[in-house]
């Protein structure tokens, strides 16, 4: 998905006399209260992805603990079961806040498993056609460029049309979308860090290829990938919200934060408005904690604003 | 540049070839159209003489080929569904989807460099910081979800603006478009503004960007220091050279533009190629599927091609780089 | 300058806000919930074209709103012989360009209406019954049939009359409107496909004369949308209003709601044929010794399991009746000795255990996602009650085009799928459905789960040729209660249908699910 036109090029922080680069990282970084903010919102919703089962007071995916009657009750009421229904209940029964909690597990690792391959296959590509260049560097290129050249809910609902559903197929589709991203991104990262003296030295101490590239290459491209890798990731959420919204997303047996709110859509207007309007809030939260972070890592990590 | 001009050329005709395969080769592994077309009440017979009408009882391969032979001639089949041809049903609505998309584009343009000239100037601002703000939760929200947001505050509770469908058109030198009437202006605003939010919140920040990044740069100071006016700084010498980087990437997106209005077309009910799309993929409507996939190839290799040409005739560093190798 | 944008901006708002224009008092604005792919009533056989199609033309014989059969162009008919029908028509009414209506156009007709090239879904249905076409004069018209047909009527209610000019004309010229011609109350002015449709008032129209000059069909699919299209004042009627607007518009005075019971009935279908039926296991995953879907006690411990008022009232907020059979009281072969089951999960365990289940076992229930109202859910509350009786229940729902195709193949063993009987009687049903596969005769086509019952089978065929209705319906009730005693299927519900309208309006609700335009009228006293 095409976010903005920037990239930096050189190894982006430049650290004080004695002080680790990771140490002056995070102290830039600290320096805008929204994305201390912003990380500490992430934290948290991903603490409760991680533990969701230990901290929903129901598995709304357990049939046995559902009941129909218990439908559509709004936010404070009590539950047959003993618990609340702090955000209401669905039209099935399901707790809001329980079906947020796991939502947002499923939500947040398809985007981030499917950002981190395409990351992993992204950089592999763009090492290679950078470091081998040549035809292998042009065919590369070409496929990247094609692939950018479409949007990517075009390729995502091709995909998903000819694959079918489910969590994998979602994956698959995400994974697709967003490699072509990376791999532009590392390219132009590593051509120009080719010609530094750094890989000539290793050259020169007949270093194997591969060494080059991981062990001295790649870390120093890393810095641009990695504000990528944050919007990338809210992205992927986003995009797989609004497949769900389309009705090709992923199937009911594992519901995201966006089909709970395509499910819960119908009912916006007619009253029962929780159950799409929390978990949207709860998209919203974990969209916009991604995006502060990543902001301030650009701000941070782009030399030209180095002053 | 005929070198460039007849690689491109073949590379598009590849991408069309694949992409036509696969598309064909996927609609016809996910199900039979005449499942859900035929009346429940038909017997065995009136399916098997509906397979064989929408021509589907010959092999795949044979499918494709006739498809194929058709294509070179223009024709690219018929709807399963409207038994009018594909490629004509696409192109009656193209015109609506084509217009909420230069509408969102010139909204967000109109909207989003001025606000992030503002923020780049006055980083500091409390006024800024709210753009920023709002920037991230435009760029954030699920455009279905905004949509709905808006047709429910804006067409429900107050009453300003119609909740769905286009108004009526107007004709002006021999363009037919709804921009030229009030009521079709009443019905583009809320559509356009849902589709344009994202380009808004993403031109306010390159924007922002472009301006943080230039201001530092040594012509502004030089430039100062001659003693310009500030205004002729910002508006003659910043934006110019902020303009083209998000002038190239707004090009890019135009098509992202048209494919994303998919959402913003279903929930507005409005008439244009996006919906066609979602329902001819409930439908398994395969011309119409391939007939659009195909288009969409062709429009966006012809963007593509015109914003590089255009970027190595407007960013002469292009061009001394080109005229090196 | 960011000022002077910002206040254009807010004048140009200002200016848009004006209040929207006040329809005429003879127009009207309804919203239709599905495309309508043509306005060649011949060329597909689907609910939305024959809507349209019941605007402009009219057929040998109409539906009321119960689908009791009516005389259209067709004054009465009777039967000569076994074999043969005579129908009196209508004389003085003329088509919309002036052409006098006569029998020629019956002929012309009945070639066209099979014939229509691509059609995805043909009217031959109806007309294959049909050996001969006899013109006896003018306005009596015989029809020959190969064996006995008792619903020879029924069918003929389905194809609409067009002029004999239009007899060779495509479905492009009748999209265009070149060959639209009919004799019915409303003539076609425009037809933008998936868009909107307009007709104008046929002011020599033979049947009373629809109040509005003027009616615009704009086509809103999706159910939010057409709900906030009525609460806006766009349109001035709305069809199947969506369950959870039914109860905001029941309280909101500015509107008015309208409901039927439908023609269509909700249900489980089960593979009670083979013995290795997919995706049915023990609660472990294991493949079982036989079918448990097979035997009668299984099946009735399925039904007694699902708490119908609760589906009825939770999931269909109340746009619903619990059903017990293939189709509502009042319709044609419904029998009275036949009702819902009772929710009786302890019956239900009792019954599993009975028939050598008493750990139940594992299924899986398919189930579109796009095609019925709330399928998805009912099929996810379904599998919660089945659950809670025993039965580990996994809902897999998909949209229609892999379901139906996949159905088809019979590669699930429990689904929920709907049934509309475009006749209005039961032998709609149980023919495609609950009779016999076979594809000679033409039967079962719909029979997913295979069932077969040779008693029921037998009472069918005898009904299908009785051309007596009172020994017809009697024939009907009596295959029904077989095949439901036997639990062929497990019907779950029959569908309401809801149609919403601006407060001055009333419009007589129909079993079909058609939206007239010429049967709305201004309610008296506003």
């Amino acid at each position: 998905m095409r976010v903005s036109g920037e990239i930096a090029i050189a190894p982006a922080v430049v650290a004080a006399e004695g002080e680790s680069p990771f140490r002056r990282l995070v102290a830039d970084f600290c320096e805008s209260r929204l994305a201390v903010v912003g990380l500490v919102l992430f934290a948290a919703v991903a603490a409760v992805a991680i533990l969701a089962p230990l901290v929903s007071p129901q598995n709304p995916y357990d049939l046995r603990q559902l009941n129909l009657l218990e439908g559509k009750q709004p936010p404070g009421s009590p539950s047959m079961a003993g618990f609340r229904f702090w955000l209401g209940s669905d039209d099935q029964g399901r707790d809001i806040l329980s079906g947020i909690f796991y939502g947002l597990r499923i939500s947040l690792g398809v985007g981030i498993l499917s950002a981190l391959i395409a990351f992993g296959i992204g950089i592999l590509a763009g090492l290679t056609a950078a470091y081998f260049g040549g035809l292998l560097d042009s065919l590369i290129m070409r496929v990247v460029d094609i692939q950018l050249s479409f949007p990517a809910i075009l390729i995502a609902l091709i995909l998903l049309a000819v694959l079918g559903q489910g969590v994998d197929k979602i994956i698959v589709a995400l994974v697709t979308v967003q490699w072509a991203y990376y791999a532009r991104t590392v390219r132009s990262s590593a051509l120009v860090e080719r010609h530094k003296e750094y890989v000539e030295a290793a050259h020169c101490l007949a270093l194997s290829r591969g060494r080059i590239l991981f062990r001295h290459l790649l870390p120093n491209c890393l810095p641009p990938v990695i504000v990528v890798v944050t919007v990338q990731v809210a992205h992927a959420i986003a995009l797989e919200a609004t497949l769900s919204f389309l009705g090709i997303g992923l199937p009911i047996t594992s519901p995201s934060l966006g089909l709970l709110i395509a499910n819960g859509f119908r009912y916006l207007l007619s009253g029962t408005y929780w159950i799409s309007f929390f978990p949207g809030i709860a998209l919203l939260i974990a969209i916009v904690a991604i995006n502060l972070v990543g902001d301030q890592l650009r701000d941070v990590l782009n030399p030209r604003l180095q002053k | 540049m005929t070198v460039f001009l007849i690689r491109r050329l073949l590379q598009s005709v590849a991408v069309l070839f694949v992409m036509s395969l696969i598309v064909f080769a996927g609609v016809y592994a996910i199900g039979n159209p005449v499942d859900i077309l035929i009346s429940p009440e038909a017997d065995q017979g009136e399916r098997e003489r509906a397979i064989r009408a929408l021509g589907l009882d010959l092999p795949l391969h044979q499918q494709y080929l006739v498809f194929l032979r058709k294509a070179v001639t223009g024709n690219l089949g018929e709807s399963f569904v409207f038994s009018e041809p594909a490629l004509g049903l696409i192109l009656k609505r193209m015109p609506a989807t084509l217009e909420l998309a230069l509408a969102a584009m010139v909204l967000a343009v109109v909207v989003g460099i001025p606000l992030g000239m503002w923020t780049g100037l006055y980083p500091g601002a409390p006024s800024s910081r709210t753009i920023m703000v709002g920037s991230i939760l435009g760029f954030s929200l699920p455009t279905f979800w905004v949509g709905l947001m808006l047709i429910m505050v804006f067409a429900v509770m107050l009453g300003w603006l119609p909740s769905t469908g286009r108004g009526q058109t107007g004709t002006v030198l021999g363009v037919t478009s709804s921009i030229f009437t009030v009521d079709g202006l009443r019905h583009l605003v809320l559509p356009a503004f849902n589709l344009a939010l994202f380009r808004i919140a993403l031109i306010i920040r390159l924007t922002r960007a472009g301006v943080r990044e230039t201001l530092l740069q040594d012509f502004v100071k030089y430039a100062r220091a001659k003693g310009l006016r500030e205004r002729r700084v910002i508006f003659v010498h910043v934006l110019k050279n902020i303009l083209i980087p998000v002038l190239t990437v707004l090009g890019l997106e135009l098509g992202g533009v048209i494919a994303f209005a998919v959402v913003t077309e279903t929930i507005f009910a409005w008439p244009g190629m996006g919906k066609l799309l979602v329902d001819s993929f409930n439908h398994l409507d395969r011309p119409v599927i391939v007939a659009y996939l195909l288009l969409m190839v062709c429009m966006f290799i012809a963007i593509n091609f015109l914003v590089d040409a255009l970027y190595s005739v407007l960013d002469p560093r292009v061009r001394i780089v080109t005229r090196g190798t | 300058m960011l000022c002077h944008t910002t206040s254009a901006l807010l004048a140009v708002l200002a200016i848009l806000a004006v209040a929207f224009p006040i329809a005429a008092q003879d127009e009207i604005t309804i919203a239709l919930g599905a495309d309508v792919t043509s306005a060649d009533p011949h060329y597909h056989n689907l609910s939305p074209n024959n809507n349209l199609a019941a605007h402009i033309f009219d057929r040998l014989v109409h539906q009321d709103e119960r689908q009791g059969l009516i005389p259209g162009l067709a004054l009465s008919w009777r039967t000569i012989d076994d074999t043969t029908w005579e129908f009196h028509l209508r004389q003085g009414v003329r088509f919309h360009d002036g052409n006098p209506f006569d029998a020629q156009d019956i002929v012309a007709t009945l070639k066209r209406a099979p014939n229509v090239p691509n059609s995805p879904s043909s009217f031959g249905l109806y007309t294959k019954a049909i050996k001969e076409v006899i013109v006896v004069d003018p306005y009596t018209v015989r029809l020959k049939t190969a064996t006995p047909h008792a619903l020879l009527p029924n069918d003929l209610s389905s194809i609409y009359v067009i002029s004999r000019k239009a007899e060779s004309a495509s479905t492009a010229d009748f999209n265009t409107g070149k060959a639209t011609i009919g004799t019915g109350p409303f003539k076609l002015a425009e037809f933008v496909l998936k868009e909107k449709i307009v007709l104008t008032r046929n002011d020599n129209y033979w049947g009373p004369k629809p109040e509005w000059r003027r009616v615009t069909f704009k086509l809103i699919t999706n159910d939010s949308a057409r709900v906030a299209a009525l609460l806006a004042g766009d349109v001035q009627m709305i069809e199947n209003v969506s369950t959870p607007d039914i109860e905001r518009l029941k309280a909101n005075k500015d509107f008015a709601l309208f409901s039927a019971v439908s023609n269509r009935v909700i249900y489980l279908h089960l593979d009670s044929n083979r013995d290795q039926p997919p995706f049915v296991t023990d609660k472990a995953g294991k493949p079982l010794a036989k079918n448990p879907l097979k035997d009668v006690r299984v099946r009735r411990a399925m039904s007694k399991a699902i708490n119908r008022p609760a589906i009825v009232e939770r999931i269909m907020s109340g746009a619903a009746i619990p059903a017990g059979q293939l189709l509502p009281e009042g319709f044609f072969g419904v029998s009275p000795n036949l009702k819902a089951d009772a929710f009786d999960p302890a019956g239900a365990r009792k019954l599993l255990a009975e028939a050598g289940y008493p750990d139940g076992f594992r299924v899986t229930l398919h189930s579109p996602n796009d095609r019925y109202v709330n399928d998805e859910q009912i099929a996810q509350a379904v599998a919660q009650m089945l659950t809670q009786a025993g039965i580990d229940t996994r809902v897999e729902a998909m949209p229609s085009a892999p379901f139906f195709t996949r159905a088809t193949k019979l590669e699930f063993s429990l689904m929920l799928v709907g049934w509309g009987s475009g006749t209005g009687e039961t032998s709609s049903p149980l023919r495609s459905l609950l009779a016999t596969f076979d594809k000679d005769k033409g039967t079962g086509a719909a029979n997913r789960g295979r069932y077969s019952n040779p008693k029921m089978d037998a009472l069918v065929e005898q009904a299908l040729v009785t051309v007596d209705d009172q020994k017809r319906a009697k024939l009907l009730a009596e295959a029904s209660e077989v095949a439901m005693n036997d639990v062929g299927i497990i019907p779950l519900h029959y569908q309401v249908s809801f149609w919403g309208a601006r407060k001055g309006l009333t419009y007589l609700p129909r079993a079909d699910e058609y939206t007239l335009a010429h049967l709305v009228q201004k309610s008296k006293g506003n």
